[in-house]
């Protein structure tokens, strides 16, 4: 349990963990430190409801701005529009011991293990750091936790690692220290922003099965979010797909992968790489172009430009909004008019 | 922790290291040992001069090189009633007494003065005394009497009628072999000043004590107010340590601080910090050290203050913030404001940390710099003015232009100080450098 209690943690047992609705996060861009000349659009209009122990991904590829709605969920960036509703409170609108409560939780496990870790700081004092901000003095208790926590990532005994520096650790066992550092303040909710990818092949399995382990025990919602389509299937209940600070496409993920909707969707599946020898000498479809400019993203449908079909007179015209061309299964897209 | 451990351990592969470390205790051994020998009134006293001092020859040089370079310059011999053979005779309301002050002289060279202090106890009026001087060949020489007050003193090298008698100086005429060369040389063997007193009182005493001022004294020598530069030499030590330490302490903390918070705020606090800076980096610190020490109060917790107060917004600023910027994006900073560490947090325990080490060497080497500017002030006369440090007596051999009357022991001794305080800690920083700042490692 969070030290920091209040009253915004009563309220709204019922209904989803997380709400946003119609989110944006933009990025002003000054010319001589006051001049606006623009907006980096990293996210624009994002809507979605995550229920309690629900483990979710977000997909897209390198700055469609699925870091940055990590970013903004975590209270890092301030949402230029919309809101984000925790537990049936408008987040914007906590201050001080509700804010430290909503901080602790929701846990943040990062990218790069390394950097993510103090480096002059030994694994005891990564821990505490965040049990001491949270109002913990008694040294003994805060003991209790970390050890509490260090077994269940598996860092056990924990005499072998309390003392030990992140330099002194493996990729693997400094992102065990990371998870153990989101876990430690008791939060509801994980947001992993590509826990994996900067972790060797070997240990990228053994943390995805670790995440999914502490995700169904404590019965945390996970938001999970990747470039990569290959790993989600086994660790998230939904896909959300995103491009150009948008989603495009959510539903379940047995649901998602075997029916994508979207061309976006498809040109993603298309591109993963099956073991195959014959794969060799085949040429396989990707989506061809570059992702859009957030700066200036293209009227009407922001894929428009790069996909394959393309309604000329509708696509570069109009946002399509959300359809629902199959149960549950949501796609932003034209085609399903 | 471990790192800095590491670090130390690594120091010792540093021949410069550990002899910038052997100066650095060395002087720090002397302040310690100055501390508790002279406390601090005691040495504010001495220095203010005066009656401490009276046994003490004027500009005397250091016994030590003397002798190294085969000298026999004189030693100051002091001669007391108290260890004399006295024989008194009393008469009708008063007494009669004659105090032989005999001593050994040996030396190759004349002494500086000589001065006999007299001091009278329960007498009814002034008394009486008449002196005469006795030379290791027996020839005795008269050396007029007169009356004498409570505690006198008679200077019998700046005896007019002595001198016009003797035709040189009382001290050179009283102690030369033969006086009709041009280049005399002292007479070695015993001499006796024998004090022939009249005292009216039938309980009146007196005490004399005789003072030949050598030409050498002590480790240090003497000052032109006979103070011994030795007081000086020791306490300047612990002066210039602080007033270093302090000043790169309190500069270098509070730079560091304030780099740390304009490149973790941004924006507005960045840009007022960053155009202080600039303002204050063309500010000349000497000058306006100069105009307060003239209009205000020259001490050296002032200057100090002054010191610290201009270092706040130094070109280090410029520095550290170059350093801080890229560790303000590390992922471990984006963590901790997720888990909701204050901004002060931030500073202090994030970001600061990870610079310290790189920081240290620059530390080390910025407080001698600090001791070199306050001697540079005492010797522009802006010395503390009570407090005996390096730099004033440096200030006092100018005035007294110490290099042109050969006293060279006066500005060398408090020169060479400073010079081994700069070499201690550049040495420590130099080596200090190349451990924790890996880019200037050779292999």
């Amino acid at each position: 349990m969070s030290a920091v209690r209040s009253s915004a943690q009563a309220r709204g047992r019922d209904g989803p963990l997380l709400a946003v609705q119609d989110l944006h996060t933009w990025f002003e861009l000054r010319q001589w430190g006051f001049l606006r000349v623009g907006s980096v659009r990293a996210v624009d209009g994002v809507d979605f409801e995550l229920a309690r122990g629900e483990a979710v991904a977000f997909v897209g590829e390198s700055g469609c701005g699925k870091s940055s709605l990590a970013r903004t969920l975590l209270g890092l960036h301030k949402p230029t529009r919309g809101e984000v509703v925790f537990n049936g409170t408008r987040v914007a609108d906590l201050r001080g011991k509700d804010m430290q409560w909503y901080r602790a939780s929701v846990g943040y496990v990062q990218q790069d293990p390394y950097g993510a870790l103090p480096p002059f700081m030994d694994v005891r004092r990564i821990l505490s750091e965040p049990l001491i901000v949270h109002g913990i003095s008694s040294r003994v208790e805060r003991e209790r936790r970390i050890r509490q926590v260090l077994d269940e990532v598996r860092l056990s005994p924990a005499e072998t690692i309390l003392d030990k520096f992140p330099h002194m650790l493996s990729g693997g066992q400094q992102q065990r220290v990371v998870i153990a550092r989101a876990l430690v303040l008791e939060p509801s909710m994980i947001i992993a922003d590509e826990p994996v990818s900067m972790l060797d092949a070997s240990v990228r399995v053994e943390i995805l099965n670790l995440l999914r382990r502490i995700q169904t025990e404590r019965e945390l919602t996970l938001a999970f979010i990747t470039h990569d389509l290959s790993t989600v299937r086994h660790f998230a209940d939904r896909i959300f797909v995103m491009y150009a600070g948008r989603i495009v496409e959510q539903a379940p993920v047995d649901e998602l992968l075997a029916h994508p909707q979207h061309p976006y969707t498809q040109s993603l599946l298309a591109a993963i790489a099956d073991v195959d020898a014959a794969n060799a000498r085949q040429q396989r479809e990707v989506p061809g172009g570059e992702p859009p400019s957030l700066l200036h993203p293209p009227p009407g449908c922001r894929f428009h430009p790069r996909c394959p079909h393309a309604i000329a007179g509708v696509c570069e015209v109009d946002d399509p909004p959300q359809f629902e061309p199959r149960r549950g299964h949501r796609s932003a897209c034209w085609l399903h008019r | 922790m471990r790192r800095w451990l590491e670090g130390l351990r690594e120091l010792r592969q540093y021949p410069s290291a550990i002899g910038g470390m052997a100066l650095i205790a060395f002087l720090i051994a002397l302040s310690v040992y100055t501390v508790i020998a002279i406390p601090y009134n005691q040495a504010l006293d001495l220095w203010r001069g005066g009656e401490e001092w009276r046994m003490h020859p004027i500009n005397a040089g250091p016994v030590w090189a003397d002798r190294l370079t085969g000298g026999n310059k004189p030693e100051t011999v002091l001669v007391s009633s108290a260890d004399a053979d006295v024989r008194e005779a009393g008469f009708e309301g008063g007494r009669q007494v004659r105090i032989p002050l005999a001593f050994n002289y040996d030396y190759g060279d004349f002494p500086s003065e000589i001065n006999l202090f007299l001091k009278t106890e329960d007498t009814d009026r002034e008394a009486f005394v008449r002196l005469s001087w006795q030379t290791p060949d027996g020839e005795t020489i008269p050396l007029g009497g007169r009356r004498i007050a409570q505690e006198d003193r008679v200077s019998i090298s700046q005896n007019r009628a002595l001198e016009a008698r003797l035709g040189v100086s009382p001290h050179i005429g009283l102690f030369a072999d033969a006086l009709d060369g041009d280049d005399p040389s002292p007479q070695a063997g015993r001499y006796q000043l024998m004090v022939d007193a009249i005292l009216y009182g039938e309980e009146a005493s007196l005490d004399a004590d005789l003072a030949v001022y050598g030409r050498v004294h002590g480790i240090a020598g003497t000052d032109h107010q006979r103070r011994d530069i030795m007081v000086a030499l020791l306490w300047g030590t612990p002066v210039a340590l602080a007033f270093g330490l302090l000043a790169a302490v309190g500069t270098t903390v509070t730079t560091l601080v304030i780099a740390a918070t304009g490149v973790w705020f941004g924006g507005l606090v960045d840009a007022t910090i960053q155009r202080l800076t600039e303002v204050n980096i063309i500010l000349p610190l000497l000058p306006i050290l100069v105009m307060v020490g003239t209009l205000y109060s020259t001490s050296i917790w002032l200057m100090l203050g002054v010191v610290i107060a201009l270092g706040i917004f130094s070109a280090g600023i410029k520095m550290y913030r170059a350093m801080l910027l890229p560790i303000r994006q590390a992922p471990y900073i984006e963590a901790a404001r997720a888990y909701g560490a204050s901004n002060s947090r931030i500073i202090m325990r994030y970001m600061i940390p990870r610079i310290l080490p790189v920081l240290i060497p620059t530390f080390v080497t910025l407080i001698p710099t600090y001791v070199f500017l306050e001697a540079s002030l005492a010797v522009l006369g802006l010395g503390d003015p009570i407090l005996p440090t390096w730099g004033k007596v440096l200030n006092d051999a100018q005035v007294q232009s110490a290099l042109y009357n050969g006293f060279y022991y006066w500005v060398v001794s408090p020169a060479l100080l400073l010079m081994l305080t700069g070499l201690g800690f550049a040495m420590l920083g130099f080596a200090l450098d190349r451990v924790f700042n890996p880019r200037l490692r050779t292999q």
